[in-house]
């Protein structure tokens, strides 16, 4: 199993109050990793460290190395524009932006210079949203604004947009809390289709989620990383007592 | 319809009805604040109309004159004494010029429509004036024999101010409104809105970034009279600009905008959710990207309601402009920036002031095109608004 992000000894503070606590993991290429926890247990905090999304909130100051495919993202040399390219994001409520489909795939490629306008722009548009599983149900309507689409269907349009700038490995906050049981599993399929060519972080409060798809399952509480293991150690074996308690639903 | 209340069930509460009573009495209280206000301003607007609409008349009387060489030069002299007192000087004054136009009227006998002045023209209205006697039953004579008759007053729409009541005119006062809004509009939307993307989309949130944001706010509640004394200060004493100017008036109305536009650009730009940034920024999107295309065209309807907001109100402003000299007497429509020009709130002030009775209405009439101009600029700031705004 490649190791393609490894996080070594990162601390994270929100002013003066501290986030994250030591985290070290390595993350395997082409796998699912889900993260779980209580709220507040930091592991959104520690998902959007991994693209840097942390860097937007004034407050917060980090220390620690998170290195993707030999490279610390947090090196001074290195943008943070090109590290959001090669480590997209979907959020827990659907965003896509106020434009049409067809303008919500396209615009980051374009920006980024990844196609020209025109048939090749085209393709990417349309085998992004066949990657998302969208494309039967928009191909009819590409020039619909994004937000006239069904929660699911924002979400799957969500992932199109960010297969499109081809990254390497895509970070999931809690894709599936807004949706219903239907959308849940379509995006279910997706994640598991899609970890043949990303590498996947998502965090989720849903345990039953967390067993079905992901390969390896980390346990934050309180800001520090508890247990981390193949997913189907976690469930079945734990090592620690907090993490069989809060599996088992005793607390969180 | 009031339904009585049963008493005897267990859904009753003792108090209701006093409760009832009490939203009803509020209610009531609202209404009449609503109403009172309405009627005021329906009070005004009749005010306003009533003394204004006979200024879009003007009343005019035919006469015949025989005109020769001499005519052209004492233009004051063509009339019988009587009329010459009744009839404009304004016109009789542009007579010559006529004459001039039409060479072959030499040794005829031409009618015309002459204006009359005002004094004739207000007693005419039923105002007041200060006609003798045998004057007004000349002009009773004359409006029997259907000589007089009302027209309507392009002079007030094509014509500068002038010291003769019935040759006034809101022309010039319009086109100087129009090019110092030019001004403001070109100096205060720009410089405003890029100054809300600024401490909105760019400026770490320091205590630098909160003093200029509440001194921004501070700005917006300065009496306006005191940007004029900035602009008085900074625009015409120190850079030199010319005095009476539209170049320096709206300048100095762009003073007084451009808190006005700030605080609403910045409310607008504050409005659009922050999902939409977190996505544009997950994809590898600089910061002016999502800005741009993103978070400005969400922002755009209410930057452009408050600009437009921001410009009307400036266009109505009169104390700052009184500062740098805008109160000028302009009789000819200014033709550059740097030329002395007068506002149309200036000109209402000016008139407002002046003792000939006939400029009551010139003023009415001033107010209600000026009105005209702000309720369609706010009524094209909504329309906007509506067309802009994205659907979600």
């Amino acid at each position: 199993m490649d190791v393609k992000v490894k996080v070594d000894k990162l601390n994270l503070w929100y002013g003066a109050n501290q986030a994250l606590h030591d985290i070290s993991i390595d993350l395997y290429n082409n796998k699912i990793t889900a993260l779980i926890g209580a709220s507040g247990c930091g592991k959104s905090t520690f998902l959007r460290s991994l693209n840097r999304m942390n860097d937007l909130v004034e407050s917060a100051k980090i220390e620690g190395n998170v290195i993707i495919d030999g490279k610390n993202i947090y090196d001074k040399d290195i943008d943070v524009v090109s590290v959001r390219k090669r480590i997209g994001m979907v959020f827990q409520q659907p965003n896509p932006f106020p434009k049409s489909i067809y303008e919500n795939v396209a615009y980051a490629p374009l920006k980024h210079g990844i196609v020209k306008k025109g048939s090749e722009c085209d393709e990417l548009v349309e085998s992004s949203l066949k990657s998302a599983g969208i494309w039967e149900e928009v191909k009819e309507k590409l020039q619909a604004p994004g937000t006239s689409l069904s929660g699911g269907q924002q979400q799957r349009l969500c992932i199109a947009r960010t297969i499109a700038v081809k990254p390497d490995v895509i970070l999931m906050d809690e894709p599936t809390s807004a949706l219903d049981p239907i959308s849940t599993e379509k995006i279910e399929a997706l994640m598991l289709e899609l970890k043949k060519s990303y590498t996947i972080v998502t965090v989720t409060h849903n345990m039953q989620q967390a067993a079905r798809i992901a390969d390896h399952t980390a346990f934050f509480h309180l800001g520090e990383l508890i247990e981390y293991d193949e997913t189907e150690k976690i469930f079945v074996n734990p090592k620690l007592k907090k993490t069989e308690d809060y599996i088992t639903g005793r607390f969180g | 319809m009031e339904t009585k209340i049963n008493k005897n069930n267990n859904f009753y509460i003792p108090q209701i009805e006093k409760r009832n009573k009490q939203a009803k009495r509020f209610r009531l209280y609202a209404l009449s604040a609503v109403v009172l206000s309405l009627s005021f301003l329906a009070f005004f607007l009749f005010d306003i109309i009533k003394a204004g609409i006979p200024a879009f008349t003007q009343s005019v009387v035919k006469i015949e004159i025989t005109i020769d060489e001499e005519t052209a030069n004492n233009p004051y002299g063509i009339l019988e004494r009587d009329m010459s007192r009744l009839v404009s000087r304004a016109w009789l004054r542009s007579f010559p010029k006529e004459i001039d136009a039409h060479p072959e009227w030499i040794g005829t006998t031409q009618t015309f429509w002459a204006l009359l002045n005002a004094e004739a023209d207000q007693y005419l209205k039923g105002a007041q004036n200060k006609l003798k006697e045998n004057q007004k039953s000349k002009l009773d004579a004359l409006l029997q024999e259907g000589l007089i008759e009302r027209k309507f007053n392009a002079t007030f729409f094509f014509t500068g101010d002038s010291k003769i009541p019935e040759n006034a005119g809101f022309y010039a006062a319009i086109i100087g409104s129009v090019l110092t809004m030019l001004v403001t509009m070109a100096l205060a939307v720009p410089i405003g809105v890029m100054t809300a993307i600024y401490l909105e989309e760019f400026a770490p949130d320091n205590r630098f970034t909160q003093f200029i944001e509440i001194n921004i706010n501070n700005l917006a509640a300065i009496p306006s009279i005191l940007f004029g004394l900035l602009g008085l200060a900074i625009f015409i004493n120190f850079f030199g600009v010319p005095r009476s100017s539209p170049l320096a008036g709206g300048m100095t109305l762009a003073l007084m905008s451009l808190p006005i536009i700030i605080v609403s650009s910045k409310a607008a730009l504050k409005s659009v959710p922050a999902s939409i940034r977190q996505a544009g920024y997950a994809l590898g999107l600089t910061k002016w990207q999502v800005t741009k295309d993103h978070v400005l065209p969400l922002a755009f309807p209410g930057v452009l309601t408050g600009s437009i907001i921001a410009l009307a109100q400036a266009m109505g402003e009169t104390a700052p402009l009184i500062i740098v000299g805008m109160i000028a007497f302009v009789p000819d429509p200014v033709t550059s920036f740097t030329s002395a020009a007068t506002v149309m709130p200036a000109q209402i002030f000016t008139w407002s002031g002046m003792p000939e009775r006939a400029y009551i209405e010139k003023t009415a009439a001033g107010i209600m095109v000026l009105l005209t101009v702000l309720i369609s600029l706010n009524t094209i700031a909504v329309i906007l608004r509506k067309k802009f705004e994205v659907k979600w």
